[in-house]
């Protein structure tokens, strides 16, 4: 193979597919509150990545604004290739989400729910989608049970496979562990890693627990009082503060402890 | 939910989803249920036993029969139509589902158009039961209207609506703290809609308010009805232009609250 040959097998930029999600100079500014300041990032498909800070520091004002529920003041965001929110309908069908402000129906069955869901989103043979996220996800036992009645871990469960009800291309995920024990936690975990895997899907997600990030996520992207504070792999981000957690590093960032390296 | 494309392909599927989730609901709950039933019954058998009493004590009404119970049962139409389209939309903020829903595919108009076709079936639920009550104990046959009944009834669901879609929007755009004007608005229209009355009754100013409001005319179809025995198709046309207008007008408003709501994030609080 000559020079030339193997210069023009290779993938050119227009020939790479886009970026999962593309982020540009994104402000948002509520009244007097500047949630989110002039941020920029590109997540790349396939990926997993952490959005990590305190609260108030921004993480779920710029996933909204990636999904499209809140508009920015300027910038832009691109999601598979689309502009958001003005081409959504696009990708609406091509990702989903998980969040705990938001609930399923509290009367419906778990059933119920994943058939208007699966409905929703087009899916087609759908009965046969739900038998086998209910597998999956270990939901026979509460299948047609109400939302309502279900615990925490199994609503959280219940939240996970109307996520996936669509085979999505792009998960948004915010805080999809929070107030689970341990246990049903790391099974979440274990879940999304497989998800990931089986189907070159990219993960963003919001979270305070830094274990899960370190486990979870190739990149993470440090968000604090509106700004990026910091973006990288776990492992580079620990060593850049001399640090052998995220939690030791994520309460540098908080506390304002920056690192003479770093300066 | 995408805003934009509004030109692009109506689902029926998403619809159809969207009234299968609203019927599961309906199902799930016998005081829901009820609810639907139970006021309209109520009104009719109030309405009715003063209908008997009046007519047996004058002589106008004795010649007019049924004005007050048919006036008693276009309102419920009305009231109805807008309660059983905006309590849908409550259950999504109630069920902090509405996120859910704003992610999906579904688009505002499908959404809109599942919530119009919820109120339709609610409307039957609750009015079926009251005509028939209508009926049985005071001897007033709604049906025997006829076709002019297809008119007043087209006009008064589609001012339902148009009620219905304002004030959604609106409790999207402030949360549920909003949520009162859903159950009160539609009586602001009570007094000038000339529901039990002539619209002459009414002082000259407040006649022309008046004729803005398609329910009015409606009502004043009914009375020529039910005393002339006369169909005022131009009535009904007029109406029905009006009509036309104030649901492109919701619509707008509609969209440009649920902008709002977008801007100012109110789609992730949702509250009050």
């Amino acid at each position: 193979m000559t020079e030339n040959d193997a210069a023009s097998s290779r993938p050119t930029v227009a020939d790479r597919p886009p970026a999962a999600i593309e982020v540009e100079h994104l402000v948002k500014v509520y009244k007097e509150t500047r949630a989110v300041d002039g941020i920029s990032f590109s997540i790349a498909r396939g990926s997993i990545t952490g959005l990590l800070g305190g609260n108030g520091a921004g993480k779920t004002t710029t996933i909204a604004m990636i999904m499209g529920l809140v508009l920015p003041t300027s910038g832009r965001v691109r999601v598979l290739g689309h502009g958001m929110p003005e081409d959504s309908a696009a990708v609406l069908g091509r990702m989903n989400f998980e969040s705990p402000y938001v609930d399923m129906p509290m009367r419906l069955t778990v059933r119920q729910n994943l058939t208007i869901f699966g409905k929703l989103y087009a899916v087609t043979n759908l009965r046969e989608r739900i038998a086998a996220l209910a597998d999956d996800l270990d939901l026979n036992d509460f299948l047609d049970r109400a939302n309502g009645k279900l615990s925490a871990g199994q609503k959280t469960r219940v939240a996970l496979a109307k996520a996936l009800i669509n085979q999505p291309e792009l998960l948004l995920l915010d805080e999809p562990t929070a107030s689970l024990d341990p246990d049903t936690a790391d099974w979440v975990r274990a879940h999304l890693e497989s998800y990931r895997r089986q189907n070159q899907a990219t993960i963003l997600l919001a979270s305070h627990n830094m274990l899960e990030v370190e486990r979870l996520c190739d990149r993470v992207i440090i968000m604090k009082r509106g700004r990026i504070e910091d973006d990288g792999t776990p492992d580079a981000i620990m060593a850049r503060y001399n640090r052998s957690t995220l939690e030791e590093v994520f309460l540098d960032v908080a506390r304002g402890r920056v690192q003479e390296t770093l300066r | 939910m995408s805003e934009i494309s509004l030109h692009r392909g109506i689902s029926m599927h998403r619809i159809g989803a969207m009234i299968l989730r609203y019927w599961y609901l309906l199902l799930s709950s016998w005081p829901r249920l009820l609810e639907l039933v139970y006021w309209p019954a109520l009104q009719i058998i109030t309405w009715g036993f003063l209908q008997l009493y009046i007519a047996e004590n004058a002589g106008f009404f004795a010649r007019a029969g049924g004005t007050l119970i048919g006036a008693v049962i276009l309102w419920d139409i009305l009231f109805r139509g807008q309660l059983g389209f905006s309590i849908s939309f409550l259950e999504e903020m109630w069920a902090r589902n509405l996120g859910n829903l704003m992610m999906s595919p579904l688009k505002p108009i499908e959404f809109l158009l599942a919530l119009m076709s919820m109120s339709l079936i609610r409307l039957a639920i609750g009015v079926i039961p009251m005509t028939l009550l209508a009926l049985f104990l005071f001897h007033f046959n709604f049906y025997s209207l006829g076709l002019p009944l297809i008119a007043f009834f087209c006009n008064l669901i589609f001012t339902s609506w148009s009620v219905g879609i304002f004030v959604s929007g609106l409790v999207l755009r402030n949360g549920l703290g909003a949520e009162s004007i859903v159950w009160t608005l539609m009586f602001a229209v009570m007094p000038l809609a000339c529901i039990y009355y002539p619209v002459s009754v009414l002082p000259v100013w407040l006649q022309h308010v008046a004729w803005a409001l398609p329910p009015t005319y409606v009502f004043e179809g009914m009375r020529a009805l039910l005393i002339e025995d006369a169909f005022r198709a131009d009535l009904m046309l007029d109406a029905l232009v009006i009509n036309a207008v104030l649901l492109l007008a919701s619509f707008g408003a509609f969209l440009a609250l649920l902008r709002s709501a977008k801007k100012n994030g109110a789609l992730l609080s949702g509250g009050e």
